[in-house]
């Protein structure tokens, strides 16, 4: 049971210009399930790593329930770390890998016993104790990984990306078993990972770090999705990603292509207190409904947005159109519409599609934060 | 690999599915190669090509000094216990010597494989200023011969060392002991140990170490219970090694013994056997080399099983 609070910390490796992570502040309530996600070079597994002692802290601090574990050697901060490659000791068997902290930490052989059966029997690897690492399967493996950390019960999990080596339907699978896991054991936990998806299923919150080390945003998926902070994370969230599109205000909204998309009061009046010509208007493809068969009123939707087709990507249940609005330029970005999987349009057609108001997202356009 | 490239103006090569080797491709290739049965019947006539001096010395060993000097070893005349029997008992007996090696040879093996091990730890695992130039100067030290260094050496064990009038270092006591020929052979074997453990240990993946001092491991500890014994192929490879090469040793073992017959190992009494103005004594030579090759034989068919790859097969992702 812990808290962990990031206090403005920097990493700054001696002889590099600039820190790998700036001025973090983020706050991970008693077990919460946190997630670091970003793109790479972001210092996601730098941010971790620095809570788990393999990095310094060059400046700021880094507390657990309120004490200063910065300058902590890593067996003194509680915490228990699964590693991307598992890091299991080869020679040990899976048995001696998960009481290995244990027996340094001078824990009687039966009460070690007991705890390794224990965290086994949690993870269905009991028939498994006496082989050597070679021998288990890579989700084996990973589940190894897991019990290492569960046998401590430490204050803090650290998860550096764990299900990356696993194949995608493992993944999967692994993916709610940790979540249920984590539920179950109440653990305090900071989880690593590149994928959005892994982010948005298994956090209470999730973290989004920008390239550089900065951290952008730290919220309920929902809210990430919903009401993203800036143009990165809403452009990061959400896959295919947000259609992000400089446009220009007029009367009633922005224009968009041939359509005048409305915007919500407190964007306008945002708008109008900077003082701004133009917005970042960011559309998530799933906003789109193709015109024929909307039967919305018109009150939610704003209809008739042309989009000339240029490449149809089916994945069974939808169908991503990517396409031209009028009057963009050749090498514009593509805009890209969700399509019902069944009745996709074809290349070189041009569809008419309403958007969904209400669900439109609106950046400044120099400090892309958001409007309203 | 590298892409083979078709020299430029000859005619276009086929194209060849070997043109561009990968790795595993080269290493399997390698391996149906040597499964090849000519291959194994070439392997067997350089084996037997091979073993036909030594064949030849263990029948001299058996031979008097009349027929060797006389006919060749593949007559098989004049065989006799004779060599055996002056080499292993009475006053020249060389068996003292045999025992005076294996006491010479051990620790001459352990100490570098203890010190090399510890050492390329630190060089590896502990961060430290001038860490680099530290490894690249003991590397280095392989350049200086061992010939030029043993004297000074021996110098150093029995004097000290001093500068002017001052004393540095006193006189060490161990002259005219093993242990001088422990420290010389454990000096020479340094540099090689250090590079060879370090390279070694630079294949260890960092993660295991990490993870390692996240369960609460010292520095201490994750050398006696993670990198040691995954380091066991190379330490079994070093100390056979290092073995071998101080039992055959005859000029360290030499010099650092001044001859005295009580310390010397067998090589020194091996070489002794023979009066060398009257080149009296060397039909015993065969037979003496043959009693000498017992030990390391039985050295390297015991240990030649930690000669295991893929220990750390299962470590990181597989």
């Amino acid at each position: 049971m812990a808290e962990v609070q990031y206090v403005g910390a920097y990493c700054q490796y001696p002889g590099n210009p600039t820190p790998s992570i700036n001025d973090l502040n983020l706050e991970i309530k008693d077990g919460e399930f946190m997630v670091l996600v970003g793109p790479s070079g972001s210092g996601k597994s730098t941010a971790l790593r620095m809570l788990a002692g393999l990095e310094p802290v060059s400046d700021g601090e880094i507390l657990i329930n309120g004490t200063d574990v910065s300058q902590m050697a890593p067996k003194d901060r509680d915490i228990a770390m699964v590693f991307q490659s598992y890091a299991l000791y080869p020679h040990m068997s899976v048995g001696e890998n998960m009481g290995f902290a244990l027996k340094l930490a001078g824990v009687s052989k039966a009460e070690r016993q007991a705890k390794v059966a224990e965290a086994a029997r949690l993870l269905n690897l009991e028939d498994y104790l006496e082989r050597k690492p070679k021998a288990l399967s890579g989700g084996q493996r990973q589940r190894v990984a897991m019990g290492r950390a569960i046998v401590r019960s430490p204050a803090v999990f650290l998860m550096d990306e764990p299900l990356s080596n696993l194949d995608a339907k493992l993944r999967v699978e692994t993916r709610s078993n940790i979540a249920s896991l984590q539920a179950r054991l109440g653990t305090t936990t900071l989880y690593v990972t590149h994928d959005q998806v892994e982010a948005m299923t298994m956090g209470h919150r999730v973290a989004v770090l920008k390239e550089g080390g900065w951290l952008q945003q730290a919220d309920t998926p929902r809210n990430l999705y919903d009401r993203p902070a800036n143009a990165f994370v809403a452009g990061f969230i959400g896959s295919p990603a947000m259609n992000l599109r400089t446009v220009p205000l007029v009367e009633g909204g922005a224009r968009l292509g041939n359509i005048v998309l409305p915007l919500s009061p407190e964007v306008m009046a945002a708008a109008q207190r900077e003082n701004l010509s133009e917005v970042i208007l960011g559309v998530r493809p799933e906003s789109f409904m193709a015109s024929k068969e909307a039967n919305l009123t018109k009150d939610n939707a704003a209809t008739g947005l042309k989009i000339e087709v240029v490449l149809v990507e089916e994945l069974g249940a939808y169908a991503f159109v990517y396409g031209r609005l009028p009057d963009d330029a050749p090498d514009a970005k593509h805009y890209v519409a969700r399509f019902d999987g069944r009745v996709p349009p074809r290349i070189g057609d041009t569809v008419t599609v309403d958007v969904h108001t209400g669900e439109e997202h609106a950046f400044h356009p120099e400090t892309e934060e958001r409007l309203g | 690999m590298t892409t083979v490239m078709t020299p430029t103006g000859g005619a276009p090569a086929a194209p060849d599915p070997d043109a561009v080797v990968t790795r595993p491709k080269a290493a399997s290739r390698v391996r149906k190669g040597l499964n090849n049965p000519f291959a194994s019947v070439l392997a067997i006539v350089i084996g037997v090509l091979w073993t036909i001096p030594t064949m030849g010395l263990l029948v001299q060993s058996f031979r008097g000094k009349e027929g060797q000097d006389t006919k060749g070893w593949w007559t098989f005349s004049d065989l006799t216990f004779g060599n055996y029997d002056r080499v292993l008992s009475g006053n020249g007996s060389i068996l003292k010597n045999v025992i005076n090696s294996v006491v010479i040879v051990i620790p001459a093996a352990l100490i570098p494989i203890a010190i090399a091990s510890m050492a390329a730890y630190a060089l590896v695992w502990i961060d430290f200023k001038g860490r680099d130039w530290l490894y690249v100067g003991i590397f280095a030290l392989q350049v200086v011969p061992l010939q030029v260094a043993v004297v000074p050496l021996l110098r150093f064990v029995v004097q000290g060392m001093h500068i002017g009038n001052v004393t540095i270092i006193p006189p060490t006591g161990l002259a005219g002991t093993v242990g001088a020929i422990w420290l010389a052979h454990s000096c020479f074997a340094l540099p090689l140990a250090i590079f060879l453990m370090h390279n070694f240990m630079s294949e260890i993946p960092r993660d295991l170490l990490e993870a390692a001092r996240i369960d609460g491991a010292s520095h201490g500890q994750i050398f006696r219970m993670i990198m040691l014994p995954l380091l066991r192929p190379a330490l079994a490879a070093f100390g056979i090694f290092q073995f071998l090469w101080v039992w055959n040793d005859l000029f360290v073992g030499l010099v650092m013994s001044g001859g005295d017959p009580n310390i010397s190992p067998i090589t020194v009494s091996i070489n002794n056997l023979q009066n060398s103005t009257s080149g009296a004594g060397g039909e015993l030579l065969p037979a003496a080399a043959f009693v000498s090759i017992i030990i390391p034989l039985i050295v390297f068919i015991s240990l030649q099983r930690f000669f295991v790859r893929g220990l750390l097969a299962g470590s990181v992702k597989g």
